[in-house]
């Protein structure tokens, strides 16, 4: 701080300082304090006018030389200034673009400390945004990864765009090597566009998190693909500082969980309740904190421990009955979609292309708006989100869909709350479909992609 | 409950007798080298002689208090000395001095029986066969007789219970005392096999099996049936003394076959290499079991004729060709394929498994 103010050219005042950090109950922790501090105390020795530093938010570090460096949050600063009535924000020139997101707020996008004071000081104009961050500078999008890329798997799309279209949690069930982690993160690519307002939560949750290097607004829905030793802290969020978790950063995108009977017990638990709510509240002694974790879950796991899953599998009943008690732990039962993903054959990697993703993304974001005109101030973005009440109110499924589900359940081949799961992606179906009821043809479509929970062994 | 079901002092006595010394057989069974016939074959002097602590408990033994023990564990006794005592046991050198029989002592095949047999550590595939077999041959009236452990044994019982109500009640036998479900989780099927056939044991109510138990089990299981049918075994299961006793017998020995790569089935297959009969389905056995008499099969027949479609997908079901994936090449082939299944699972053809792979019920 004192080299940074007198590398700036300014005198440090050679006497006691000191400076309250108000309000007292906030634990305050991170280097954006460093140019509020510093303007703080020019302005008390008179080297700065108090009123030019008036209506004014200021966040950054400082580097030896006075210079700005780059900072994580700036989106949120901008936020939290807007909604205190704040006129003027400034933050690290890297960073204006980003915070320039917030509409009712003038952004200052500063170099170093002595530009601040020049600038807040009248002695010199507020540069132009372009000028400071030309747009080129904006990180080149690399093409998304496309479903166009994928072959051999068409058979699965149906399965991965009905999750898609209702928001479902998806579960991609299969041996190693046959392509769950491509199919998995190509899912983005066929969720609807992000709205601006998701963009912009998308973007204050990684600019925190400090994963955006500060060109503007996330576009791309976030794709989060957590490794199995991740801790729960890890994923659903924590810390002396609160961080977000994986399935906070997954916001309004997708997580992808990997071998699924890997994770530690204890992180699928912790996650359970964020998937279910869409939130986390991570309480400390000072404070509650809440982060946002919308997301769809897509999970993928081996069949069974040998990896084959089918006639080649060497597994005995109970190795096969221990691996499902792992899957079918908490999640499973969150998760509405199963799909069997198996090894290509050598003729469906030569002859299918499958189409590309913004042609599946067209019916994804169809079904989408039906379900947006169905839950209209309901508090519900997605068939899969709908509570048991709205199941039967609103799936409008006809007699005789109701009457296969009914057939099944009594023959043990469903339990009462795969009932509903499976009404829940018939109703997807249908909307997928264009229909406003559900009948016979949707449910057999959501049957043959349900989730089971692992089944007793010999059943007596 | 049969009126002349009883038990003789003696017989009681000797029971007594064996489950107080069951220590000491033991270590001589052991010493034996797994031939339970040599040490329960001898007469109740000598068995004393293996722990003489026990000589004043034989010569107190009160008949009327084992009686009471049993009525109060809800089991009929009958002894080896009753003519409704199970004439197949006579066969044996160490015929059980009483059978403990908890259900119905009608429930005791009297003719052709079954012994469905094999690994606590089976796979899928055998589970499956030994369901089918205990569906099958139940459903054919031919009563399926096993020791209701883990894996092939339950799969068999829990099969013959799907084939209910039929002539052809179920048997099993335990190690332990007959009241009490061993192992514990086989609670639910226990109480079932009660209710529709027997559950049988050569010791007394309260007992717990040692290890020379389950040896002794398996000569009644093989001496009760007909045919013992070994459903995936590994080179050193118990399920091959099972047969052995058969074999010692003069009864028949058949077995399922396995792939050859698999350890599971390796004892299976070394039976088959030997003369075993094979066994492919119920129809094998019924074979073996009747000759040309055999009672038909009942095929699971459809219920209404399937159309070409459902055809075709289950044909691929049954050749193993059960995902999505497997059964269609695009989209619409998907979402024909996806409709196709559920039906055909509505239907009772095929099963939706763990991670969505469907098997053909059988």
């Amino acid at each position: 701080m004192r080299s940074a103010i007198t590398n700036s050219g300014f005198e440090f005042p050679q006497k006691r300082i000191t400076i309250n950090l108000a309000p007292a109950y906030l634990r305050k922790i991170g280097p954006g304090f460093d140019l509020p501090l510093a303007m703080a105390i020019l302005a008390a020795s008179g080297q700065v006018e108090a009123e030019a530093i008036a209506d004014c938010a200021l966040a950054g570090e400082l580097s030896l030389t006075g210079e700005l460096r780059a900072m994580r949050g700036a989106l949120a600063v901008a936020q939290g200034a807007a909604a205190h009535g704040i006129g003027r924000v400034v933050v690290p020139a890297s960073r204006a673009r980003e915070a320039a997101l917030v509409e009712g707020v003038q952004v200052i996008g500063v170099l170093a400390l002595h530009d601040a004071v020049d600038i807040l000081a009248g002695r010199r104009e507020v540069p132009p945004l372009a000028e400071l961050v030309p747009e080129a500078e904006a990180p080149a999008v690399l093409d998304p990864p496309d479903l166009a890329d994928v072959r051999g798997h068409d058979a699965l799309l149906p399965a991965i765009v009905v999750a898609a279209a209702g928001g479902h949690n998806l579960f991609l069930h299969g041996p190693p090597g046959t392509g769950k982690t491509m199919l998995a993160r190509r899912i983005p690519s066929i969720l609807p566009p992000l709205s601006r307002a998701e963009a912009i939560e998308v973007t204050r949750i990684h600019s925190i998190a400090g994963l955006h290097s500060g060109g503007g607004l996330v576009e791309t829905r976030p794709f989060r693909a957590p490794h199995h030793t991740i801790s729960p802290a890890g994923l659903v969020g924590g810390g002396p500082v609160p961080a977000p978790g994986e399935v906070t950063l997954a916001h309004h995108g997708v997580l992808f969980l990997d071998e699924l009977s890997e994770f530690a017990r204890s992180s699928l638990e912790a996650l359970r309740q964020p998937i279910e709510d869409g939130r986390v509240v991570i309480v400390r002694s000072q404070r509650v904190m809440l982060f946002p974790t919308r997301c769809m879950l897509v999970a993928a796991s081996n069949p069974c421990p040998c990896g084959f899953g089918d006639h080649r599998c060497h597994c005995s009943a109970a190795d096969l009955s221990r691996h499902q008690r792992r899957l079918s732990g908490p999640l499973l039962d969150r998760i509405d979609v199963t799909v069997a993903v198996g090894r290509p054959s050598a003729q469906a990697l030569r002859d299918q292309r499958a189409p590309a993703s913004a042609v599946l993304r067209e019916h994804v974001v169809a079904a989408r708006e039906r379900q947006t005109r169905r839950f209209a101030g309901l508090g519900v973005a997605c068939n899969a989100q709908m509570t048991p009440r709205m199941v039967r109110e609103l799936v409008g499924a006809t007699p005789s869909a109701l009457r296969l589900l009914y057939e099944l359940h009594d023959r043990d081949g469903l339990s009462a709350r795969g009932h509903h799961r499976v009404l829940r992606v018939a109703r997807t179906a249908a909307d997928l479909e264009g229909s406003d009821v559900v009948g016979p043809e949707h449910v057999t479509a959501a049957l043959a992609h349900r989730t089971d929970a692992a089944p007793n062994q010999t059943a007596a | 409950m049969t009126a002349c079901a009883a038990a003789c002092d003696e017989c009681l006595r000797r029971t007594d007798l064996i489950a107080a010394v069951a220590g000491s057989i033991d270590v001589a069974w052991r010493e034996k080298r797994g031939r339970t016939s040599r040490v329960l074959a001898r007469p109740d002097a000598e068995l004393i002689a293996l722990d003489p602590s026990t000589a004043a408990r034989y010569e107190r033994f009160d008949a009327g208090r084992a009686r009471a023990r049993i009525a109060d564990a809800g089991l009929t006794a009958v002894c080896r000395c009753e003519p409704v005592y199970p004439e197949q046991l006579r066969e044996l050198p160490d015929p059980p001095a009483v059978l403990h029989i908890a259900g119905s002592l009608a429930a005791m095949p009297a003719g052709e029986a079954a012994a469905i047999v094999g690994a606590r550590r089976a796979t899928p595939y055998g589970l499956e066969v030994s369901r089918s077999l205990g569906r099958g041959l139940t459903a054919a009236g031919l009563p399926v007789v096993s020791g209701m452990a883990l894996g092939i044994d339950s799969a068999a019982h829990a099969g013959a219970l799907e084939a209910l109500p039929v002539a052809a009640a179920p048997v099993a036998v335990l190690a332990g005392g007959a009241e009490a479900a061993y192992p514990a989780r086989m609670r639910r099927l226990h109480t079932r096999l009660i209710e529709a056939g027997a559950v049988v044991s050569e010791m007394p109510p309260g007992f717990t099996a040692h290890r020379w138990c389950f040896p002794a089990r398996n000569r009644i299981i093989a001496a009760l049936s007909t045919i013992t049918i070994v459903v995936e075994a590994a080179t050193k299961s118990g399920s091959l003394i099972t047969a052995d006793l058969a074999m010692d017998l003069g009864r028949v020995v058949a077995a399922v076959p396995g792939p050859v790569t698999s350890r599971y089935s390796a004892g299976a297959n070394e039976l088959l290499h030997a003369g075993a009969a094979v066994i492919r389905g119920p129809r094998d056995v019924l074979d073996l079991a009747f000759g040309a008499d055999a009672p038909a099969v009942a095929e699971p027949a459809p219920l209404v004729p399937l159309d070409p479609a459902q055809r075709r997908v289950l044909d691929a079901v049954e050749r193993g060709q059960g995902t999505l994936a497997e059964l269609a090449r695009t989209m619409d082939e998907s979402r024909a394929a996806s409709r196709t299944l559920s039906e055909l699972e509505l239907l009772g053809l095929v099963r939706r498994g763990f991670g969505g792979r469907y098997v053909r019920c059988s």
